[in-house]
């Protein structure tokens, strides 16, 4: 997706003059032209500005759901989130979960798509079945994930017992639910990045690895080393962004499997704003949570158009 | 293509690391489907097979479709997920056919408008919409479903980059056969980008399919739970006790999907690669 460049081009576009129109004919032109961009314009302000607006008005106030008065508080809402070792451990919870799908994801991803890019054989069979996790419906996965990981009668501790290894109760365990909950978001995300990954794998020039051949890149190591993954750098970097998005906004899983739980030990940030918002009906603290959470999800996403501009650049 | 022959052992080596990976990324779906077939005596006696050695799958099946609706919520999913593309398209045609086409003032920031839109994401949003929706009375209905999805940035967006590359000439020529600007859009340029519409079409109604967030805020009513929100409460029913028409229902839930993404899994994935590469 390339933002940043379309938005430089309706810049270019809408500075040029609109020629030789009279002006009748331009006021109905606009008249034309705004009946119908109009209702999407007015359903954007309704369901995104407003709301946005309403987020952090109501993060300052003292409001709950329901109450008929409120009064501005400030930043409390905000002192109170951060001073909470509930939300402190949800903010900590989902850096740690990303730190570890990010990589995760990214390292599977390429290290499949090599593999499939590396043969002519069952391509298309091996990327459909890479690719499946990422469109099936999350919350039908995590019961079957929940039945894999059931401590007496999962499939996972019934292998690692026949093996003679130790089980553990996957779920219920503070040590072990949230690498558990990241190895699901793995499993879920990497064909995606695999998809990414092999459209830049095909992107890359063959002259380039004849090139590097002459001059002495016999191993395919060193092939991967001085020519793949430089050339798939702009490609790294989106996956690097988009996956990471997803792996903030991840929900489904831990309102399925754990509820946060044991403790707070896989309570994650949206799972936290849903609970205060909409259980606890705690709307100003709530607001507050979402707009941490959006003030994360921008800059991430404009760290990405930064990015990607770049790399516009030198195309 | 990182080497164009191979030596056997590598051509080898490549199949049994692909068949490894692609075992642990199936796991899970042969697993819930085997339990689904299974009687609970054989699920509770936790064996390896696949195959049960009494087949369950008649009593789980209709146990998961008479027990709890779960037609009903797959039926709930159609209406909700047909409905929220259909206006889609509906709202974001004209919108992309007007910025990417027509001259006009307020052009720039409309679109800027819309840029700024994509980046939000919708659970941000959830809170001032649970409250619009209860001041306007739609919650819990399938109005309270669709809604917030009726303007999709990303389709506006996705649309103007598409009509952009119809030349200006069709567009002239039409208004010159007397086509109206809505005429155009509907008989002239939707058609022409029908790739466009179709890919746009399978990714809403594949998320939308799939989301839990919104549904579980917007609705209590069993009737109009779509079918990640029935499954979730089928499950905490269960508590775990009745695993097979659980998992039947989960089975029941994914297929549709599985068969969609069979038949277009090769262009959806070479058009999410083109959109994410470019």
């Amino acid at each position: 997706m390339s933002l940043p460049n379309s938005k430089r081009e309706a810049r270019r576009r809408g500075a040029s003059p609109a020629s030789a129109n009279g002006r009748s004919t331009r006021l109905s032109d606009m008249i034309a032209a705004w009946t119908l961009a109009g209702p999407a314009l007015f359903l954007l302000i309704v369901l995104f500005f407003l709301p946005v607006l309403a987020v952090f008005v109501i993060a300052l106030t003292d409001w709950q759901f329901g109450a008929s008065t409120l009064s501005f508080v400030g930043l409390a809402n905000f002192e109170e989130v951060f001073a909470d070792r509930g939300f402190r451990a949800s903010l900590f919870n989902t850096l740690a979960y990303v730190a570890i799908v990010v990589p995760g994801t990214i390292v599977l991803g390429l290290a499949v798509a090599l593999l499939i890019e590396s043969g002519k054989s069952f391509r298309a069979f091996y990327r459909a079945i890479h690719f499946l996790p990422y469109m099936a419906t999350l919350t039908a996965m995590a019961i079957a994930w929940e039945a894999l990981l059931h401590p007496t009668i999962g499939l996972v501790n019934q292998t690692l017992a026949g093996l003679g290894l130790p089980t553990a109760n996957w779920l219920r365990d503070e040590s072990t639910v949230l690498p558990v909950l990241a190895a699901i978001g793995i499993w879920q995300n990497l064909g995606f990045a695999m998809v990414l990954f092999l459209a830049g794998l095909k992107s890359i020039p063959q002259d380039l690895y004849h090139a590097a051949e002459v001059d002495g890149a016999d191993l395919w190591l060193d092939r991967l080393r001085t020519v793949t993954l430089p050339m798939l750098g702009p490609v790294f970097m989106f996956v690097l962004i988009v996956v990471a998005l997803k792996a903030f906004e991840t929900f489904d899983t831990v309102q399925v499997l754990t509820q946060g739980g044991p403790g707070h030990a896989s309570e994650m940030l949206l799972f936290t704003l849903y609970r205060e918002s909409f259980q606890y009906l705690r709307t100003g603290y709530g607001a507050s949570v979402a707009v941490v959470f959006l003030i994360i999800v921008v800059a991430l996403t404009l760290i990405q158009a930064r990015v990607m501009d770049k790399k516009v650049h030198y195309q | 293509m990182m080497t164009r022959t191979f030596p056997a052992p590598t051509a080898i080596f490549r199949h049994a690391a692909l068949l490894v990976t692609a075992a642990l990324i199936l796991a899970p779906f042969v697993w819930m489907v085997s339990l689904s077939i299974k009687p609970p005596g054989e699920i509770f006696r936790a064996s390896f097979s696949f195959w049960p050695e009494q087949f369950y799958g008649i009593e789980n099946y209709t146990k998961a479709i008479t027990k709890v609706p779960v037609l009903r919520y797959m039926l709930n999913g159609v209406i909700v997920c047909a409905s929220i593309l259909a206006l889609q398209i509906a709202v974001c045609a004209p919108a992309a056919y007007a910025l990417a086409k027509l001259e006009f003032a307020g052009r720039d920031l409309f679109f800027a408008l819309v840029l700024i839109a994509l980046l939000l994401p919708q659970e941000v949003l959830a809170l001032p919409l649970f409250i619009l929706g209860y001041k306007i009375g739609i919650l819990n209905s399938y109005a309270a479903l669709i809604f917030p999805y009726v303007v999709s940035p990303f389709g506006i967006f996705l649309f103007r980059q598409f009509f952009k590359t119809i030349p200006d000439d069709v567009v002239h020529a039409a208004r010159l056969d007397g086509y109206s600007e809505l005429g155009i859009v509907w008989k002239i340029m939707i058609p022409m980008a029908l790739p466009a519409i179709v890919a746009f079409g399978i990714f809403s109604v594949v998320s939308h399919w799939n989301s839990l967030f919104w549904p579980l805020i917007a609705v209590q009513d069993q009737n109009l739970m779509p079918a990640p929100l029935g499954l979730m409460s089928f499950r905490s029913e269960e508590a775990g006790s009745d695993y097979g028409p659980l998992m039947a229902a989960a089975t029941l839930v994914l297929a549709p999907l599985i068969m969609v993404f069979m038949v277009a899994q090769k262009w959806m994935v070479e058009g999410l690669a083109a959109g994410a590469v470019k």
